[in-house]
């Protein structure tokens, strides 16, 4: 009664809390910034940086498993618009690079939708599909080799500042912005959300519920060719054996740290992306502490199974238990 | 009947695909192509007999890659580093391998999560683990391992049959008669097609799941092993993705991912599949590396599509002689 704490989002905002502190325990300038050349330098700001394309890929994946869906082909498709932009930033300006990225990634998303949505088959198998051949797709583009550009514009996007804060960050936060005013500014997330609850259910209750898997996975494409744009204009080049390896499972792990089921349900942007910054946040502070990088899966296997054991319905009892005991008490 | 249409069909599409393979490369059919493809597919053969029955229970072992990545090391360290006798480090790496697998099992049955992310962990922590064990390949120079390598069975032809692609053929007939011959597979079957059914059936699902996990685990342990003898090293990067493969070959083979209907000899054909786009692509040379992933990618749409199809067609095979009952009531 005298402390309300919010329920959600607490425990992922205590998570990022402690991870943060124990960075400064670790090196004790890990909030230090400093301005240079109109950005923001500092420890903080790289964990920002650098958790960028996964908290991207999260904005597309929470709604995708927020219908009771997953999609494995992010990483992939990354792979591909990063070969697309790689390769036509020399000779195209930033518009027309940007938007036949984005196309890729648009289309990919389609391609997985009407998979999942028309064909009704199996997300988990209807994305592996574009999981397996898109790296082969983006080697297509790249012929194989690793494609480097020097196009100021391109590079603007993944190394530039707007008012002090790098780019790729003030990317990510308007696409949280533009994803969260469209679907929680109207019914459309409560929508997708019944749709994960019970998909039957919402579509007899007159829900498009293929229109809205549908463009789940679209958006869920598109989110993911941007991420995989920064990701090539980070680097000034695209590999398509390694841009976004692997990137799938941090964006899936970032959905559940956020609270999200893999049932489907209820889902919230903003934590999925505070899991996606409690996962750079590790890295970074792994990094910085000295000990060998390769003690980060570890690490990761022990947050993913505390997040698991926490969200497990048996001890969603067990919580429940506690709290009608604390009330009875009160 | 379905389960039998979809291996026809796998099988199909192996004999056509090998037949066009070598109507192009009239070098293809020969037995040392066919016993070198046994023997480079080998471990995954094997890891994909125990990712057949997991599939088939429902569920999905995303951590086997890491898990024979795992086994490497461990094989290599023990043999070479702590001295070891080889084939007590085998039996070593294979008792942890289980006592993984009944981890994973017991977490995903006793907490109710999903075993996607379950395993996704286990993927996490058995190559952190092996990242920890050594970042370098270690060669790996023990009699033993010379000795299997040079042992194999003439084939008329000039194939050399090795000693791991024996190991594989008996390891998956060995699985075959388990799944198909035993209680415990029938209840592998069972928990696929309904986890609340079978529960009913005083079936008890808690040991199964975690008996299932464990024999993938094994199972990818096993194929640890055998990739160490193709190797002859032990090298924590080893088998990176081989999940992927893994599952494609299975999905290929006509197990239904969401459980309940799959068989291994149809993940053998899948397996085959695979090994055959690749050999075409070494023949060929001119092709380049990524067409195996692009070629694996289409062969997997289409088989799924497939499967799709002949379930729409079943299910309406089925809904006829409900509908048709009422109007021949009458008569």
């Amino acid at each position: 009664m005298m402390l309300r704490i919010p329920r959600r989002g607490f425990a992922q905002v205590l998570a990022l809390i402690v991870i943060l502190m124990i960075n400064r325990l670790v090196s004790p300038q890990f909030f230090n910034l400093h301005l240079q050349d109109g950005r923001l330098f500092g420890s903080v700001i790289d964990v920002l940086n650098r958790g960028t394309p996964v908290a991207l890929l999260s904005l597309g994946m929470v709604l995708v498993i927020a219908t009771g869906g997953i999609d494995l082909s992010v990483g992939a498709v990354m792979a591909i618009a990063g070969a697309t932009a790689a390769s036509l930033a020399d000779t195209h300006s930033l518009p027309v690079v940007l938007a036949s990225a984005l196309a890729v990634g648009l289309t990919c998303g389609l391609w997985n939708g009407i998979l999942v949505a028309v064909l009704r088959i199996q997300p988990i198998v209807a994305t592996l599909i574009l999981m397996v051949a898109g790296r082969g797709i983006a080697q297509l583009i790249t012929e194989g080799r690793i494609v480097t550009f020097t196009s100021p514009d391109l590079v603007w996007m993944g190394n530039g500042a707007v008012l002090g804060l790098p780019t790729p960050v003030v990317i990510a936060l308007g696409m949280l912005l533009v994803t969260a005013a469209v679907v929680r500014g109207s019914a459309l997330g409560l929508l997708i959300e019944a749709t994960g609850g019970n998909a039957r259910a919402s579509e007899l209750s007159g829900v498009g519920t293929r229109a809205m898997i549908l463009s789940v996975y679209v958006w869920c494409g598109l989110c993911a060719s941007l991420a995989g744009v920064i990701a090539a204009a980070d680097i000034m080049g695209a590999d398509a054996n390694n841009a976004g390896l692997w990137l799938e499972l941090d964006a899936i792990l970032a959905v559940v740290i956020g609270g999200t089921s893999l049932f489907g349900g209820r889902f919230s942007l903003v934590l999925a992306v505070a899991g996606a910054l409690i996962i750079q946040a590790m890295n970074t502070g792994i990094l910085l502490s000295g000990y060998p990088p390769e003690l980060n899966l570890l690490v990761k296997a022990v947050v993913v199974l505390a997040v698991l054991l926490a969200q497990s319905p048996r001890l969603g009892d067990l919580s429940r238990f506690t709290a009608r005991w604390r009330r009875t008490k009160s | 009947m379905k389960a039998s249409t979809s291996v026809a069909i796998t099988a199909f599409v192996l004999v056509a695909g090998f037949a066009l393979c070598a109507l192009q490369f009239p070098n293809i059919a020969s037995t040392r192509v066919v016993a070198n493809l046994l023997t480079d597919n080998a471990f995954l053969g094997i890891v994909a007999a125990g990712m057949t029955f997991v599939i088939i229970s429902g569920g999905i072992d995303l951590s086997v890659g890491s898990v024979i990545g795992f086994t490497t090391v461990f094989t290599a360290l023990a043999i070479e580093r702590w001295g070891i006798p080889p084939l007590a480090a085998f039996a070593m790496v294979l008792v942890l391998c289980a006592l993984f697998g009944a981890a994973m099992g017991t977490v995903i049955h006793v907490f109710e999560l999903p075993p996607f992310i379950v395993t996704l962990a286990g993927m996490f922590l058995a190559r952190g683990i092996s990242f920890l064990l050594s970042t370098e390949s270690i060669p790996i120079t023990a009699p033993i391992y010379s000795a299997v390598s040079d042992f194999a069975i003439r084939l008329p032809g000039g194939g050399r049959l090795t000693a791991i692609a024996i190991a594989m053929l008996v390891i998956l007939v060995l699985c075959a008669l388990l799944l198909h011959l035993t209680r415990f597979g029938a209840n592998v079957y069972a928990l696929g097609g309904s986890r609340a059914a079978t529960a009913l059936m005083g079936i008890p699902v808690g040991s199964m799941t975690i008996r299932i996990y464990m024999l993938s685990s094994v199972l990818a342990g096993l194929a640890g092993i055998v990739f160490s003898f193709y190797t002859a090293a032990g090298y924590s990067l080893s088998a990176v993705g081989v999940e992927l493969d893994t599952i494609a070959a299975v999905v290929i083979g006509g197990t239904l991912l969401t459980g309940g209907q799959g068989s291994v000899i149809g993940t053998f054909l899948g397996v085959l599949i695979q090994g055959m786009i690749q050999t075409y692509i070494n023949f060929d040379g001119t092709l380049s590396s990524w067409w195996t992933k692009i070629a694996t990618g289409v062969l997997l749409f289409v088989f799924i599509a497939l499967q799709q199809g002949l379930m729409a067609l079943a299910r309406r095979s089925s809904l006829k002689p409900a509908g048709a009952k009422p109007a021949g009531a009458p008569t």
